[in-house]
């Protein structure tokens, strides 16, 4: 395999690629809209969802090489394109993968075919708007992903937020207006200081290299800077990136989302967009500033606010009566997780984080697909309105249970490996926050089992849920491969913890260097 | 990873004998689960229209029903209560392939057990299948550590499973969800087999929290009825709330030796300071663990909440295995316990009050099931004393003979269940079939399970020479003999001395074993003597269970009967070989055992030994006798009939209201203070409300005296205009 | 003379002003901007002595400009006073925030 990517030398233009063919996705649904305007609209709307399909399935495919034509070992970028963009003021288009950025990539454009098929038939105003703005996301979320230039990464940071934005607000629930303005004012907020900091930074790099410059490379390696601006910017940086996560206090615009987005946008926004926020510290705010994150006020500062998030997010969403809701609060304490196992700084715990990030992207990716599919049955999310339906619908019931169990974090699931490698990573460093971070597995347990019993257990007591189908093959066709991903990655995570680990144990002796806690030694980069 | 016992992998005796074909083991019941699974899904499922949103209001009932059967409204927990329906339409292979893969694995189980008994067993077989999580330090591989101790819980789980496995082909015949049930059973067995063959602490944890998972399945297998909804929910939670706690023991394993490989752990455990805070905690953490698995105070509540679940499963997962897995633990952390009397002490304090506790509680339940669960909760706490105490032996002892007794009792009462059932089906009734008011006189109509089951009450009694007698005096002994010359005497707990907590505990231990000869006697007369209360209608319906179900009975009759074999005292050496179990055991556990008795084996003087084994002989009689004497089956009334209970008797048939307790100062305030202060008062008030909502305010507020300025007359404008117009003149003038 | 010509702009210029400032109708509020330009339009032509003739071209500007404003603007009072039949502007303030 390797060697047939590398004779057509994917690398070199897998992603531009990758970011360009959405973005002529979306036109030729222009295109299309524009061409058959006089057609019945219930044929233009068939023929749209397949030629979004097909555009997204060709992406999935695309990028599939990724896995085996990026390298994890190596220590530059790998599949580097590096090209002027605005030069005038110093702006590439600089994009390049490590493993930990190749997992992300994979996932988004993995799940998206999946997300558009779960809002196959739901989806009728409108379907022309609605496909191309899936197409212009998913190329502002691999953009954020891969962008090496941060002028670049704030473009892309952007276009992610504004497709969004109008899937909310105009293909949402009752409030969606509401949740649209809130979750779009929240994260802009973060991201406009996020981009004074990101000039900042380039005036700095101008100073020191003589002409205008943002790229990532050249700041982390020339860039220096006094500790009381880098903890300023360091704040820029990390608030944009705590909305996105989102850390608490900074969640409530994600209730709100979650609850009024359609389908696909509370699957791409919980499962995609929550994890450009944790891949933000990662790639940026950590080892750009770890002087500051590491100072140990912030860092204890960050790490209360992930344990607080962890254990608050699950107590709130064992009350929960949407279990939309519920599984957005239950969200708020996952990502506890990841922000835990980011600032406990271990090899175990970062890399417990970065599964949690995939692993809470498939888990609630496919939690958010079986509320829709059962919403779109009974129109209601309310827990209360169901109940035993277990019997109704056991293909449903059966699947729901795997999934729950996987966000409970039961040992052979995805979940499990992600949260003890995090728990028992961070306990060596962070003993007092893992412990408290541990008694989620109690209140995970009974907040899902609690809406799981009163959704699919208990008696079959209302009339209305008598008469519910259970799942058509199209529905478990999309839910099968998420089920397979859980409890491959629960069984068997070798494979992608290897894609990992390098990047990540880079990045942990990296900023441990640079805070001077341990000098860098041949043992801990010899892998 | 630095382990020593990895190296002998390659060169391990057992290599070449059929035992390196373990992993066979587990597998086999997955299989089983995979098939079952498959059956059940296919036997259940309708797929749903392609497009879901179209008309379905319109098509009402009928259509919507899981299972091929359309009786599913029925009370769900008489699940006997169907007439006779056509049993599922994959019975047939679902019999065959479900207690398949289970005689199967014994039989390979037993292969391997006689491929050990062949060798010399000094190390350890480790057998590494693949790696699972290789990060940073900690580079845990997928391993299979099969020694004496993980080969003695094998024989147990396969043994006994397969027995139970039979058993409910019978018992479950008739129930809609056959498959699925048979699937959860294998993957309980594939988890059990996990967990006791796994080689490292997570890889245990995956079998630990996977039996959990399965104990949820089937508590709640009849989950239309809400109460086993919630009676396999409360198991699921109550079981993490331990389940937390191994995790902690893991994170303190990793942090401070550095490894989380059994044998890793065993290893550097040996150079911990004795008494150290390091060994004391995590011992002390897997041993909350081990309360929530194996229904210790405080979390023994959700076990005879389980007993919801179908009877077979009760006596699996309930009685013989997956409960019994926390005295495993301990007997395979013995090497960090015994570096920590502390919580040695702790642990045997615990399991004395359960069994103490628990025992009071089953003198005055009314349903057969339930004095049989907080048996099973006494018992444990029986083995938690012998392991605590470091008599690692002798509390594995109680648990295969607890196993094999147990289980008995539970198909036994699953028999009288099945037998009530039946009857009362027959004759519409909807009376309870499990409480022992509406039995009494069985024997006439069930001689087989009368008999049986006396066996076993006799065991559980401590009945000389039955297999009970053996490991539960085996325990007190031990826990009389460490009382002086031992690290656990020279220890204290809470400010009392070790030898005085072992003499309290020792004490508690034999009031325990006078209540459970009570308490099983009364259930035995209850059930099997005096008159019949069943009712003229249904007496003529009550009968034997079909020998599907009665034959593994015989078969655990024999075990309960004679397991004391495996382990006989040097005091009765002439009935057979001495202390089989305890060589067997020696390689894993000798060392860590001898380490509490100060190096030298605990030794009781034989006049001390005679009075121990009389004394515990004459409680068990007196138990009996006390309970034949004052307890009157002829003057029992029907459940329908019967007064309510006063007084103590309320208190204990309420089980101290604990249940009441933990809701009330728990869980109910948990979910208050989540309500009302977290998410309505903080989250959608002082975050939402104020700061989010609040700032959008604050910006509106700041609007509009903005847009006041704007008062709409020209001649305001003008005037301002007019103003401003001299400032600046003004200002360029004099400046 | 060129101090007279300029102390008579004044006066009107600040007799427009006044009025302007004063004035509730919309049609004299008009003849008094008017009023004001013109005023300037003297100043312009009394300057233009001592500074060439560029002034007196400025006059024939602000005519051109007056006159185009007084069209539209007229205009706009009778739209106005079409629809809510006052030029009265106390009483038109749709400006009002």
């Amino acid at each position: 395999m390797t060697a047939f990517l590398s004779s057509i030398n994917y690398n070199a233009w897998i992603v531009p690629a990758l970011l360009l063919l959405p973005a002529i996705g979306a036109l030729g649904i222009g295109a299309h809209a524009l061409l058959t305007a006089k057609d019945p609209a219930e044929k233009r709307w068939r023929e749209v969802r397949i030629l979004a399909f097909a555009f997204f399935m060709v992406e999935a495919l695309l990028s599939l090489g990724l896995w085996w034509s990026i390298d994890p070992a190596a220590s530059g970028w790998q599949a580097l394109v590096d090209l002027p963009w605005i030069p005038q003021w110093g702006v590439r288009f600089t994009v390049g993968l490590d493993g930990i950025a190749m997992v992300l990539v994979l996932l988004t454009t993995l799940l998206m075919p999946l997300a558009v098929l779960g809002s196959w038939t739901s989806i009728r105003t409108k379907p022309h708007a609605y496909y191309a703005n899936l197409l212009v996301l998913t190329v502002g979320m691999l953009g954020a992903f891969v962008s090496l230039d941060l002028v670049l990464f704030y473009v892309m940071w952007e276009i992610g937020l504004v497709p969004m934005y109008l899937i909310i607000g105009i293909w949402g629930g009752e409030r969606r207006l509401y949740a649209a303005i809130k979750f779009f004012v929240y994260t802009m907020i973060g991201s406009l200081l996020m981009l004074v900091a990101i000039l900042y930074l380039g005036s700095e790099a101008s100073r020191v290299g003589g002409a205008p410059n943002f790229s990532y490379d050249f700041i982390l390696n020339n860039v220096r800077l006094d500790p009381t601006t880098t903890l300023w910017l360091f704040g820029a940086f990390a608030l944009a990136f705590a909305v996105k996560v989102p850390m608490f206090p900074f969640h409530t615009w994600l209730p709100d989302a979650h609850v009024e987005a359609p389908t696909a946008g509370s699957v791409i926004l919980a499962a995609i967009m929550l994890k450009m926020g944790t891949f933000g510290f990662i790639r940026f705010a950590l080892p750009l500033f770890p002087e500051a994150a590491m100072n140990p006020a912030v860092r204890t500062f960050v790490i209360v606010l992930a344990v607080v998030g962890i254990v608050y997010g699950a107590l709130v969403a064992m009350v929960q009566p949407d279990f939309k809701k519920l599984v957005a609060y239950s969200s708020v304490s996952h990502l506890g997780f990841v922000m835990l196992g980011i600032f406990a700084l271990t090899t175990e715990s970062m890399q417990g984080a970065l599964v949690v990030n995939v692993a809470h992207g498939i888990s609630t990716g496919a939690l958010f697909l079986l509320v829709g599919m059962i919403y779109e049955r009974r129109h209601t999310r309310m827990i209360e309105d169901y109940g035993g339906i277990a019997k109704v619908v056991p293909i449903f019931a059966t699947i729901l249970t795997i999934v729950s169990l996987s966000s409970i974090g039961v040992p052979g699931t995805n979940g499990f490996i992600g949260e003890f490698l995090v728990l028992v990573g961070s306990f060596k460093t962070q003993p007092v926050a893992a412990v408290i971070a541990a008694t989620a597995v109690i209140f995970a347990a009974a907040y899902l089992l609690w809406a799981l019993q009163r959704i699919i257990y208990n008696s079959l007591s209302k009339p209305e849920n008598e008469g519910i189908k259970d799942l058509n093959w199209r529905e478990i066709g999309l839910l099968v491969p998420l089920v397979a991903a859980i409890i491959w990655i629960g069984v068997y995570p070798k494979p992608l913890l290897e894609k990992t680990e390098p990047a990540a144990r880079r990045l942990v002796t990296y900023v441990e260097a640079s805070v001077g806690k341990t000098p860098v030694t041949a043992s801990n980069t010899a892998r | 990873m630095m382990n020593p016992a990895m190296t002998f992998e390659g060169a391990h005796p057992l290599a070449a004998t059929i035992a390196r074909l373990v992993w066979l083991l587990p597998l086999l019941p997955l299989l089983g689960f995979l098939i079952n699974g498959a059956l059940a899904m296919l036997g259940a499922a309708k797929i749903g229209p392609a497009d879901p949103s179209e008309g379905h209001h319109s098509e009402g009932h009928g259509n919507g029903h899981g299972g091929v059967h359309g009786h599913e409204h029925d009370d769900a927990h008489d699940h006997a209560d169907h007439g006779h329906p056509p049993r599922h339409k994959f019975a047939g292979i679902v019999s065959l392939v479900g207690p398949g893969v289970l005689v199967a694995a014994f039989l390979l189980a037993s292969a391997i057990f006689f491929a050990m008994r062949g060798v010399e067993m000094e190390h350890p077989y480790v057998l590494t299948l693949f790696s699972w999580m290789p990060v940073g330090d900690l580079n845990l591989n997928a391993t299979i550590l099969l020694d004496p101790l993980s080969m003695t819980m094998v024989m147990v789980v396969t043994g006994v499973g397969m027995l139970i496995h039979i058993f409910s082909v019978g018992y479950m015949q008739d129930d809609p969800g056959y498959p699925r049930y048979f699937a959860y059973l294998n993957l309980f067995v594939f988890f059990m087999l996990i967990l006791v063959l796994g080689g490292s602490y997570p890889l245990l944890f995956v079998g630990w929290e996977g039996v959990g998972l399965c104990s949820y399945l089937l508590i709640g297998f009849w989950f239309s009825e809400k109460a086993n909804a919630d009676a396999g929910k409360k198991a699921f939670i109550v079981n993490r709330i331990g389940d937390f706690g191994f995790l902690v023991a893991m994170f303190l394993m990793f942090a401070n030796l550095g490894t989380l490989d059994i044998l890793g752990v065993a290893d550097k455990a040996k150079d911990l300071p004795m008494g150290g805070a390091v060994a004391t905690a995590i011992a002390l953490f897997l041993f909350l663990g081990c309360t929530g698995k194996s229904a210790q105070i405080p979390l023994y509540t959700w076990l005879p909440d389980a007993m919801a679940g179908p009877t077979p499963v009760s006596a699996l997962i309930h009685a013989a295995t997956m409960v019994t897995a926390g005295v495993y633990l301990v007997a395979r952390a013995s090497g960090v316990f015994s570096m920590a009397p502390v919580a040695q002490l702790t642990v045997a304090a615990v399991g004395a009050l359960t069994a103490f506790f628990a025992a009071t509680i089953g003198l005055k339940q009314w349903d057969i099931k339930k004095v049989l669960a907080y048996s099973t909760v006494s018992q444990l706490g029986y083995m938690f004393v012998g392991v605590g105490v470091g008599a690692y032996v002798a509390g594995i002892f109680h648990l295969a003979t607890h196993a094999f007794f147990k289980a008995l009792l539970f198909l036994g009462s699953g028999s009288v269940i099945y037998a009530m059932h039946k009857a009362y089906h027959a004759t519409h009734n909807h009376d309870d079939a499990q409480d022992m008011r509406n039995m009494g006189g069985l024997r006439h109509h069930m001689p087989i399970t009368f008999c049986l089951m006396w066996i076993a009450t006799l065991a559980i009694a401590g009945i000389p020479l039955f297999s009970g007698f053996f490991s539960k005096d085996e325990i007190l002994a031990a826990v009389f003999a460490r009382t002086h010359g031992s690290t656990l005497a020279e220890a204290s707990l809470l400010g009392i001395p070790g030898s005085t907590v072992l003499f309290i505990v020792y004490g508690l231990g034999l009031v325990s074993a006078l209540m459970t000869a009570i308490y099983m006697t009364r259930m035995m007369l209850y059930t099997f003597h005096g008159p019949n209360r069943t009712g003229e209608a249904e007496r003529p319906h009550l009968a034997e269970a079909p020998w599907v179900m009665t034959g593994p009975l015989v078969v655990l009759g024999i075990l309960a009967a004679f397991g004391g074999w495996l382990n006989v005292p040097a005091l009765l050496g002439a009935i057979g070989p001495v202390g089989g179990l305890e060589h067997w055991l020696e390689p894993v556990v000798g060392e860590n055992a001898l380490r509490t008795t100060l190096g030298e084996a605990a030794h009781l003087s034989h006049s001390t030994e005679l009075v121990l084994v009389g004394t515990a002989i004459a409680i068990a009689v007196a138990g009996i006798a006390f309970a034949v004497w004052r307890l009157k089956p002829a003057a029992l009334v029907a459940k329908k009939d019967a007064p309510a209970a006063e007084g103590i008797a309320r208190v204990l048939e309420n089980k101290y209201f604990v249940d009441e307790g933990y809701d009330a100062a728990i869980v109910q305030p948990t979910v208050a203070v989540s309500r009302n202060v977290l998410w309505k008062g903080f989250d959608a008030g002082v975050i939402d409300g104020l700061f989010v909502n609040g700032s959008a305010l604050l910006a509106r507020a700041f609007g509009w005296m903005g847009s006041q300025l704007q008062t709409g007359h020209l001649g305001t404008y003008a005037w301002v205009l007019l103003i401003g117009v001299l400032t600046i003149l003004g200002a360029f003038t004099y400046r | 003379m060129l101090a007279e010509a300029l102390a008579l702009s004044a006066v009107l210029f600040a007799i427009g002003v006044i009025g302007v400032l004063t004035r509730r109708n919309a049609i004299i509020i008009f003849m008094c901007v008017e009023l004001m330009l013109n005023a300037v339009n003297l100043s312009f032509v009394a300057l233009s002595t001592l500074y060439g003739a560029s002034g007196q071209v400025f006059v024939v500007f602000t005519m051109t400009v007056a006159a185009a404003e007084a069209a539209v603007g007229l205009a706009i009072i009778i739209a106005i006073f079409r629809h809510v039949k006052t030029v009265n502007l106390q009483n038109i303030n749709l400006l009002k925030g």
